[in-house]
């Protein structure tokens, strides 16, 4: 019998396996940011311990970060002194750092992938549930705790359960209008999100194939919000060509060797997978998420749905709950919901692909009156290209602040944030309770649905626009 | 972590499906270096009526109409929650948090993936059992003040005031963490050899994986 992606991931990557099925797993690449990791970094000093190997770990300071006026420096003293916890553990045990004012610094999820230190074929850990995102490339990928941060810095090893392996074929054709992150929403809103709990998910079929390295990092990085750990995609010449002279990448004769095992990363014919769901998206419009869990999601040309009409009684609690925070009525059409505030960025669509589709939508108009939006790219790289293609100076027109890389509003844990009863069109990936801000209220869809929602000052269905 | 073997406590239901970190801990709190401090903060947007900007604990309002403000549930060490409990982020901060508030199990169908393994190497027990005991769980604490469970973890499984026993499972390996308080760490380094051994293997196989910039 065939092995799935899945399955020829974990097999390659098992140091030692104990009689119940739990393995001792390699780590071949662990991405570490400020804020789950200082406690892992204590411990390792407590015990009197080293790294296993240091150029396995990459970091970079992204949650806490402000995105303007760097030059003044971090003026919430708590965020500052995690930054600053960082700088000294990556001084001390000697890790590579992209320190805040590195040009290279951004979400430690787009930076990964931008510098080649994701490669397919590794598995790749890092302290933050969206580490999935690295999966994209061929890679098992997946967010641990803060224990699991300092177990892998001193032992290079993670004691694992092998998942099941679950597969998402999304059949047709992407329609204009509709992009990745609907997508993602789409699969979620069928699955729910404890519908991959388990399951690592291997993302397959047309729509998959024809989405770029950006839109396949958007789905993935969404796996966790359909319960999955990590999300899958295998490697085609669309991983190849993206990789290619990354600075992190193999390069001549390795390169070479490593494209090679490469090719063999991807499910084979006759594997068997626990789950299979398949959903065709050829007739797929915008989504738009109504509550407080990313599985409370409908397309832009619905309405905001009736708890009265949901038969099981704790669902139906979870919608009334939701409908009271969000302020919605059932019935109401999403594209008569106003907005306050819009924010592009995060490590679902941050990258120059959304930013350019955000920016589309924008050239030559203005955002409506009493809207605050802001745009905050995903790395000091990806900002720098923006700039170079002039898509700042489009945001600017049209009256979007233009920021610094970071994760920003997405979790709202530097200046960022909502104010309560806010409500705002986000790319970001949970749209959960307090989540941009206490009392803030959270509408997850696509950069272009953003854009146009911060135009219109309301939601609106980008394909008519 | 503390070992964890049987425990007799109060429960206090939270009768919400899909609880997420960001409920549990929000991101606010998570700007600590040290892994304390957490446990006041502990379900916050629900537990206070106020947002905590430049308040202490002590100043803020507890909101009388959330569980944990019941009199009736103080001191309880076990949580009844609904399905896919701890949903959303990776953070550590959640069973810290759990735990310095005084919780050391969790009686729930479903847990999400990441949550469930952060609180296992913490000490914290998630147990998971039918949406129908759940149900029975959640109508007989509401109505009986002081109703306690037994969580045992040596026999694996809960006990409930009448006598009933419901079996739960927990993986061997992380049964016996458990039950002897050990960390992975320690564990992990007994097979430094056989790391090296994997990792010069793989050093000549796929040296690619060993690049540095």
């Amino acid at each position: 019998m065939g092995k799935t992606l899945y399955d020829k991931l974990w097999d390659s990557h098992v140091v030692r396996e104990l009689p119940d099925g739990t393995c001792l797993l390699y780590i071949d690449r662990h991405l570490v940011h400020e804020v789950t990791s200082p406690q892992a970094f204590a411990g390792l000093r407590a015990a009197g311990r080293r790294l296993w190997r240091r150029d396995a770990n990459l970091a970079v300071a992204d949650h806490n970060v402000p995105t303007k006026d760097r030059a003044l420096g971090i003026r919430d003293d708590t965020s500052r002194v995690q930054v600053e916890t960082l700088d000294r553990n990556c001084a001390d045990f000697g890790v590579t750092l992209f320190a805040m004012n590195d040009p290279r610094q951004g979400i430690v999820h787009v930076v990964g992938p931008e510098q080649g230190a994701t490669l397919p074929g590794m598995t790749i850990v890092c302290g933050d549930s969206h580490t999935s995102t690295h999966g994209a490339f061929g890679a098992l990928a997946h967010g641990i705790g803060t224990s699991e941060v300092e177990q892998v810095l001193a032992t290079q090893c993670l004691l694992q359960k092998r998942a099941k392996p679950m597969r998402v074929r999304l059949e047709g054709q992407v329609p204009d209008g509709v992009t990745a992150k609907d997508l993602a929403l789409a699969v979620i809103g069928r699955i729910g999100t404890a519908g991959g709990t388990g399951h690592a998910i291997e993302f397959a079929g047309p729509a998959v194939r024809a989405l770029s390295m950006e839109g396949r990092m958007t789905l993935c990085n969404m796996a966790i919000e359909a319960g999955a750990r990590a999300g899958l995609v295998a490697v085609d010449e669309t991983t190849l060509t993206y990789l290619a002279n990354r600075p992190f990448a193999p390069r001549g004769a390795l390169w070479e060797r490593a494209v090679a095992a490469w090719r063999d990363l991807h499910s084979d014919e006759d594997a068997v997978f626990a789950r299979e769901v398949t959903i065709d998206v050829a007739a797929l419009s915008p989504q738009v998420t109504w509550g407080t869990s990313p599985e409370m999601v409908v397309g832009i040309t619905g309405r905001v749905p009736d708890p009265a009409a949901e038969p099981d009684a704790a669902r139906r609690a979870a919608m009334t709950a939701a409908l009271a925070y969000m302020d919605l009525k059932p019935g109401t059409p999403m594209v008569d919901v106003p907005i306050d505030v819009v924010f592009i960025g995060s490590c679902t669509n941050a990258r120059l692909e959304d930013l350019r589709a955000a920016a589309r939508m924008v050239q030559g108009r203005r955002i409506a009156a009493g809207v605050r939006a802001l745009v905050v790219p995903g790395s000091g790289l990806v900002k720098k290209a923006a700039e170079a293609e002039g898509l700042d100076r489009v945001f600017v027109a049209a009256g979007f602040e233009w920021r610094d890389a970071g994760c920003s509003m997405c979790l709202a844990m530097n200046a960022d944030r909502l104010e309560a009863g806010e409500r705002c069109a986000s790319t970001s990936n949970r749209n959960f309770e307090g989540r941009q801000g206490v009392g803030g209220r959270t509408h997850l869809v696509s950069p272009a649905m953003a854009a146009a929602a911060a135009v219109a000052g309301h939601f609106v269905d980008v394909r008519g626009w | 972590m503390d070992a964890f073997e049987k425990l007799t406590a109060l429960v206090i239901p939270l009768d919400r499906m899909n609880v997420d970190t960001d409920a549990i801990i929000p991101k606010q709190y998570l700007k600590a270096i040290g892994r304390a401090g957490f446990g006041a903060n502990l379900f916050d947007n629900w537990r206070y009526l106020d947002a905590g900007d430049g308040r202490t604990d002590a100043e803020r309002r507890p909101n009388p109409d959330f569980v944990l403000n019941k009199p009736r549930y103080r001191g309880a060490q076990i949580l009844l929650a609904r399905a896919n409990f701890g949903c959303g982020s990776s953070r550590e901060h959640a069973p810290w948090a759990l735990l310095e508030y005084g919780i050391r199990a969790i009686i729930a169908p479903s847990f999400a993936d990441i949550f469930f393994n952060n609180s296992l190497k913490n000490g914290l027990l998630p147990v998971i059992v039918p949406d129908a005991v759940v149900d029975r769980l959640f109508r007989d604490v509401e109505a009986n003040p002081g109703y306690a469970l037994t969580v045992d973890l040596v026999s694996e499984t809960v006990v409930l005031p009448d006598g009933t026993r419901v079996p739960f499972q927990i993986d061997p390996f992380r049964r016996e963490c458990l039950l002897r308080g050990l960390d992975d760490v320690g564990w992990t380094l007994q097979y430094e050899a056989q790391i090296k051994q994997y990792e010069e293997r793989r050093r000549a196989e796929a040296p690619w994986l060993f690049v540095a910039e």
